[in-house]
């Protein structure tokens, strides 16, 4: 798996797509800085980016390394390997190299603005780990959905729904029940309808960080567990580690059972 | 100018003569309070000494001044009232007060002053107290550079730091009060000056107005208590240079605003509070040169408010600026710096060229569901928020700052 996992790292590495993307972020990062001329509020605005381009990249592209290196997974199939390292392997090529151009390209301008003397570092951080979380999530969840579809059309056309449906649908339809429920406790629901949306529970994390006066406002005994002291905190990273789990687990199930 | 210094000098020397020191200290001739008050005549000076005297129910009822020496203790035992003045003149300085009784039935006070003029209390340490400094239909008087330190934790059974009853035109100075119920409260009381007090983790309000008018508070700092400030049925009131920090929770808020008319906020710092300022039927109020920082609501208006003036005040960084829960406006917002204003200045005059709407469809949203706030920031609210800011449906759609400035005002 390590093998195969290089190569697509190195794959990738050399391709192009993944210097569009390390320039882009350092673009961002660079642009944003020059702009604001303030650390924390460069991390804020960056927050805002992140949660919605991120899972948008990552399902894009896990989507077309797919199915671009589909004859090469073949040829892989046909040598005496086992499919879960196959396919386990290239899903981590994929992920580990968005991921880091994703870090390289942030952190490089952030460290060199003099990240490490203010005290935004934490915030930073906590961002860095959230993309690096979307984008392992997305991934993966972009390899599910090409290895169930082998139309190439239909694959990117899900794969655009699921971001669109993830990114924006879902919080409109959260709106519209939690307000269609307004008369019954709903702290409990609105919880729940967080957790089950890793976009959402990123956007709880930064909350936590930005708008905690506001959260605090909120007459709730669960609310105020959750968002007054760590709980929030550690509940929301135990999800995000379930959310990166399941749909890995289901690689590796569809993987071994797909007809090649 | 010689004869003039020559003239007090006189003076003083006369008075000093004319009124006597008497000391207390436990192994003096006198070595209680009530007894050195019982012998000494009008104007004297009781000096009392470093140690523990255990007293309660000390009745001053002549003009004198007790001045502490290295902040004696007077312990009341928890067994009622400690201090109380009757009479005009009194100064009382440096001593150190603890154990004041609690009671269901009255308001026991470490120093209560009763129908009196003219007092001082400074550098007093007030501890293990149920009401610290309570005023009663006195007028001209300081409270100055106290430091009051209560342990209070319900608020049924606790009482307020300095309080002031029917009082007039007293001063109220450098004092430091937390963990009481109120830590200033000014009930009935008009004409009186607060300013440079600290005021922090006080159980219910770091100030509490209640039916008192023409009062000023400046350059105060409340601090992490249950709600900054609350200002209620009063008129007249100044509130400048004021700092209201971290008031969190779910009823807390910077500055707490209920029928109030004619006042003046200007200049204060409200600072990551739930909510900045919570206003319900205040009228003719003019708001010029705050800065709201941080806060989750920097400010509430929640009906009946009419002819404000929102004037060159910094917005930044808010979750949200305004909040209404009605369609009508009758409150003027005009040159503010706004950190959410996304328009542009082509002739580069400082003044936005598109009117700020500050009012947010998603704040009417949360006003009505209040846990939707967990959608904050999200994709979808951006997006509903600028239609409704293209063509206003659910928000007042007057409420406009048609000047919104381009850079942070600075004064």
């Amino acid at each position: 798996m390590l093998k195969i996992l290089k190569y697509s790292f190195f794959d990738l590495m050399r391709s192009r797509w993944s210097y569009v993307y390390f320039a882009f972020y350092l673009l961002l990062g660079i642009v944003l800085l020059f702009l604001n001329n303030d650390l924390s509020k460069a991390v804020i605005t960056l927050m805002n980016v992140i949660i919605v381009l991120v899972p948008l990249i990552g399902t894009i592209f896990g989507v077309m390394y797919y199915y671009n290196s589909k004859e090469f997974t073949e040829l892989l199939l046909a040598q005496p390997l086992k499919r879960s390292s196959i396919f386990l392997g290239q899903y981590l090529g994929v992920a580990v190299s968005l991921s880091m151009s994703l870090i390289l390209g942030l952190g490089i301008p952030f460290v060199v603005y003099g990240l490490f003397k203010s005290n935004a570092i934490w915030d930073f951080s906590l961002l860095l780990i959230t993309g690096t979380f979307l984008t392992l999530i997305f991934t993966a969840l972009a390899f599910n959905i090409a290895l169930t579809n082998e139309n190439k059309i239909k694959g990117f056309g899900y794969a655009i729904l699921l971001w669109l449906f993830l990114a924006i649908i879902y919080d409109g339809l959260f709106l519209m029940s939690l307000i269609l429920f307004e008369d019954y406790p709903l702290d409990k629901l609105s919880l729940i309808g967080t957790m089950l949306n890793p976009i959402d529970l990123s956007r709880t994390l930064i909350l936590l960080k930005l708008d905690i006066s506001a959260l605090l406002g909120y007459t709730g005994a669960v609310f105020k567990k959750f968002f007054g002291t760590n709980f929030g905190l550690i509940v929301s990273f135990i999800m995000l580690t379930t959310w990166v789990v399941l749909p890995v687990l289901r690689i590796i199930f569809k993987s071994k059972k797909k007809d090649f | 100018m010689k004869n003039l210094l020559l003239f007090f000098a006189a003076i003083l020397m006369a008075y000093s003569t004319y009124a006597q020191n008497i000391e207390v200290c436990s192994t003096c001739a006198i070595s209680t309070l009530k007894k050195a008050i019982s012998v000494v005549k009008d104007f004297d000076t009781v000096l009392v000494k470093k140690g523990t005297y255990k007293e309660h129910n000390i009745l001053i009822d002549k003009p004198l001044t007790i001045i502490g020496e290295n902040y004696p203790v007077i312990d009341g035992e928890l067994k009622g009232e400690i201090i109380t003045i009757v009479s005009d003149n009194v100064t009382i300085d440096g001593l150190f007060i603890i154990n004041v009784g609690t009671s269901y039935t009255e308001d026991y006070a470490a120093i209560r002053v009763r129908k009196s003029k003219n007092f001082v209390i400074q550098n007093l340490v007030l501890e293990k107290l149920f009401f610290g400094i309570y005023l009663e239909k006195s007028r001209d008087g300081k409270v100055f550079h106290n430091k009051i330190i209560g342990d209070a934790v319900e608020e049924y059974n606790s009482g307020n730091g300095i309080q002031l009853w029917y009082s007039k035109n007293i001063e109220i100075e450098h004092n430091f009060v937390q963990h009481v119920r109120d830590g200033i409260y000014l009930e009935f009381s008009d004409d009186c000056l607060i300013k440079n007090n600290v005021s922090a983790e006080n159980l219910r309000y770091g100030l509490h107005f209640m039916f008192s008018n023409n009062d000023i508070y400046q350059d105060n700092l409340f601090e992490k208590n249950g709600a900054g400030v609350a200002v209620m049925f009063s008129k007249k009131i100044k509130m400048l240079n004021n700092t209201f920090k971290e008031n969190w929770g779910t009823a807390s808020y910077g500055m707490l605003l209920k029928e109030i008319n004619d006042a003046e906020i200007r200049g204060n710092t409200f600072e990551e509070n739930t909510i900045g300022i919570n206003i319900e039927g205040s009228n003719r109020i003019v708001y010029k040169n705050n800065d709201f920082i941080n806060n989750g609501w920097a400010i509430k208006v929640r009906g009946a408010c009419y002819t404000n003036s929102f004037v060159e005040n910094n917005f930044l960084y808010n979750s949200f600026d305004i909040s209404y829960n009605s369609k009508i406006n009758d409150n003027v917002f005009d040159k503010n710096y706004w950190t959410s204003y996304t328009g542009y200045d082509l002739n580069k005059d400082g003044i936005g060229d598109v009117p700020y709407r500050p009012v947010k469809l998603f704040s009417y949203i949360v006003n009505r569901t209040p846990e939707t706030i967990i959608l904050s920031r999200s994709l979808f609210i951006d997006i509903i928020d600028f239609s409704e800011k293209v063509s206003p449906v659910f928000t007042p759609d007057n409420l406009l700052d048609n000047n919104p400035l381009t850079k942070r005002i600075t004064w």
